[in-house]
Parts: structure tokens; C-alpha cells; sequence
């Protein structure tokens, strides 16, 4: 392995959480976004083709190592590490709202599910899935809300693009509706 | 979507549990997939009177969310039972607005399912010191001794204010008394003073009802008060019947 591919993998060693190329090319001035970029590939190459336990992921706009999936039963029998605590179907409907219409007001938010979503939204943000982002321009300036990083991170995914594309749903449905004034 | 097994069978011949449901979308959604109907061709009053029977069996009738949503169904119902003329163009289905967030809250609940795998499928996977959230573990026992808590104990009573107390006794103004006693005083002289109308060591309550039945007194044309200046001692006279207009 390239000696920038080690620092890369000590790096993300260190790191609780997905590192993201940005941060990694602080590491070595010398080295570029694209030379990271390469060391990332070695790195994970060399991961998925040897013998070993985890695995280099791509996730959240970053990189992290993750155990390989075969060992989840036995770690988590063994109580080395906790999985995270499953969402409500109430928690995954306002998240999906929200990512999909971000940034979004808690009215329409409450208008798609048809009930409240005050105090699901406030443990999501306690949770650090979702967070105000903006102000929206109607009555009252309403916070709007996003999903953050971390939301990435629970899905296993790399950015929001990938999420399913709302035409490849089954249910046929009108776009989100352009920005106008209600 | 989760299907939602029926656990028993009642009279009504739905048994569903109402935690299942995340808000009143979901519960029509539900009953339009269990009759199997077309989404966009709702039978109305169909799905209108099964949804108020749920939510009356679930007790559910006490949420808002759920009874305004039944009000709109049964709104749509009645709109739908309106005459309309033939080849009547401008006619709007009155169920398009409610099609149109069922499609949507059903889009929803296709994107719940997407999400929920992906988050179990990540879920098989650990990271570095992966730590989902801070427990919420429970307060540490206090380490203290007997003069701690009597220290602390006094501080709080410190700060309590010293309660003041109010005796609360009824006692209602008797204006009806007060006037029964002013006319029979004037019934046998035609000049009172005040001190006439309140009586020896009258209680405030005996003062305020007899000055309120004086003034009502004085309004019917009863009698006439007159003071010669402020705080002077008030004089009542009796007015004769002749008098008063």
C-alpha cells in the first residue's frame, strides 16, 4: 500500500465517525484531493479483497470503516456494540417528508401525514436526523427543517441522491410542487 | 407497507389495532386496501361509514386528527349525493382533493418502507466506537450524611415564604334586609341619619348593604339623601308619594 493509503487508513482508524475527502486532504498538504481520492480506492481494494473483518464504506459524504455484515449477529449477541434504536413508522414517515421536500415547514409536514408532527419532529431533532436550515417566507417566517449528515449515516447512504427517485415508486404522483406562494 | 392482520374478528368485522396507525391517512388507507377498492373511484360513503365505525371502536373519536378527517369524509359523502346536471362540464369530483393526499401519503408510506430496510441494513453494520445514542441512565445515588441532609433540608425551608392565610366566610350582602329596615324607619320618622340606617357598630358588610339599598332607594324616589359636603354626615329624608314623579 502507498504510504498515503496508510495514513488515510490510520486516520479513519481514529475516527469514530464517516471522514469526509476534505478532512482526509488536511492530513498531508502535499497531497492532493485527487491523490486522497486514489488512496481511498487502494484502501478499499485492498479491504474488500483481503481477509479481513471490516470493510471501507462509503457513507454520508464521507469514508468509514464498518464491520462486514456476517459478523453482525455475533457482536451484537455478544454486546461488544449496540444497534441503534429502530425509528417509529411515525419517525420514518416525517423523515421521509422532509427529505424529500427539504426544506420544509412543519405545516406541510402535518398536511402530508395528516396529524401533528411537532413532537416528532423535536426527538428527530434531538436525534440529530433533522435540523432547522431556514426560515420560510410565509406568515410567521415558519422554520424549515432538512436532514443532516447523520441522517446519511443511519441509512448507510453516500448523499441524497441516493434515495429512491419518487417516479421509480410505484405510485404514480405529481412532483413535489414548485415553489409558489401559499 | 405493514399490513395490518386482523387479531380478531367483532361484530363490526374489523379488529384493528389502533397503535398501528400513524394518523387517519393511514387508517383509510387501510380500509381501502382491505376492500380492495380502487383509490382513485373511492366509494365514498362506503369507506366514510366503515372509518367512522373504527373510530369509534378504537375510541379514537377523542382525537382530532381523526375527527376532522371524518367530517371531510362525511362532507365529500353529502357533496357526492348532490343532483348535478347532465353533460355538466364544470363538475369537480368533490373526492379529488382527498385522492390526491391519499396517493400522496400512500408515496409516503412506500418511501417508509425503503427507509426502514435501508436503516436495518445499515443497522448489520458497526462502526469505530459506535455509540447509537447516550443511554439515559438513571440519576447516581446520592452520597450524603445525616447533617448534608438536614443542612440542605433547612435551605429549602428558608426559602418557603411564610404562608398567608385568608379565612374565606360567606357572608352575602343582605340589600333585600337593609331595605326592609330603611322603610320601616322611615316609615315612622320622616328624617334618618346614617347612623339610623347602619345600626350600632355595623360590619362592613351591614354598612355596604345599606348604603347599596339607600341608593336604590333614592333611585325609585323612596326617599332623598343629601350631604352637605364630602364626608359631611349623610341625611335621609323621606320623600312623599305625592312627590315623585
Amino acid at each position: 500500500m502507498s504510504p498515503l493509503a496508510k495514513l488515510v487508513e490510520a486516520a479513519l482508524f481514529a475516527s469514530a465517525r464517516p471522514v469526509t475527502v476534505e478532512e482526509l486532504v488536511t492530513l498531508d498538504p502535499q497531497a492532493g484531493t485527487a491523490a486522497v481520492r486514489a488512496a481511498l480506492v487502494e484502501l478499499r481494494d485492498a479491504f474488500a479483497t483481503g481477509d479481513h473483518g471490516v470493510e471501507l464504506i462509503e457513507i454520508a459524504q464521507g469514508w468509514q470503516f464498518l464491520t462486514r455484515r456476517e459478523y453482525a449477529e455475533a457482536i451484537d449477541r455478544a454486546q461488544f456494540a449496540l444497534r441503534p434504536r429502530r425509528l417509529s413508522p411515525a419517525a420514518l414517515e416525517t423523515l421521509a417528508i422532509i427529505a424529500y421536500r427539504q426544506p420544509v415547514g412543519r405545516l406541510e409536514v402535518d398536511e402530508i401525514r395528516g396529524v401533528d408532527s411537532g413532537a416528532v419532529i423535536e426527538k428527530l431533532s434531538e436525534r440529530g436526523l433533522v435540523e432547522i436550515v431556514t426560515r420560510g417566507e410565509g406568515l410567521g417566517r415558519p422554520l424549515l427543517y432538512g436532514t443532516t449528515p447523520q441522517f446519511l449515516e443511519i441509512l448507510g447512504l453516500k448523499d441524497l441522491d441516493e434515495l429512491p427517485r419518487l417516479e421509480e415508486l410505484s405510485v404514480a404522483l405529481r412532483p413535489p410542487a414548485p415553489a409558489e406562494p401559499e | 407497507m405493514t399490513a395490518l392482520p386482523p387479531t380478531a374478528q367483532d361484530q363490526a368485522g374489523f379488529v384493528v389495532e389502533l397503535e398501528q396507525f400513524s394518523g387517519p391517512l393511514d387508517l383509510l388507507l387501510h380500509l381501502i386496501q382491505e376492500d380492495e377498492v380502487d383509490i382513485t373511484d373511492l366509494p365514498i360513503a362506503k369507506i366514510a361509514d366503515q372509518f367512522l365505525a373504527v373510530i369509534n371502536e378504537l375510541r379514537l373519536n377523542q382525537a382530532a386528527d381523526y375527527l376532522e378527517m371524518a367530517a371531510r369524509l362525511l362532507r365529500i359523502k353529502a357533496q357526492m349525493l348532490l343532483p348535478r346536471r347532465l353533460g355538466d362540464d364544470e363538475w369537480e369530483d368533490p373526492r379529488a382533493e382527498l385522492v390526491r393526499r391519499l396517493l400522496e401519503y400512500q408515496q409516503i408510506r412506500e418511501l417508509v418502507e425503503w427507509l426502514g430496510a435501508a436503516a436495518a441494513r445499515r443497522a448489520e453494520q458497526f462502526g469505530r466506537g459506535f455509540s447509537p445514542e447516550p443511554p439515559t441512565a438513571p440519576p447516581a445515588p446520592l452520597v450524603i450524611d445525616l447533617n448534608d441532609l438536614l443542612a440542605a433540608a433547612e435551605r429549602v425551608i428558608a426559602l418557603i415564604p411564610e404562608p398567608v392565610l385568608h379565612r374565606v366566610v360567606p357572608r352575602p350582602l343582605d340589600v333585600e334586609g337593609a331595605t326592609a329596615r330603611i322603610e320601616a324607619l322611615l316609615a315612622e320618622r320622616a328624617a334618618l341619619g346614617w347612623g339610623d340606617v347602619v345600626g350600632e357598630r355595623p360590619t362592613i358588610v351591614d354598612v355596604l348593604s345599606a348604603f347599596i339599598a339607600l341608593l336604590e332607594l333614592a333611585k325609585r324616589g323612596a326617599l332623598r339623601v343629601h350631604q352637605e359636603g364630602p364626608f359631611a354626615p349623610i341625611q335621609i329624608r323621606r320623600e312623599s308619594p305625592r312627590e315623585t314623579r
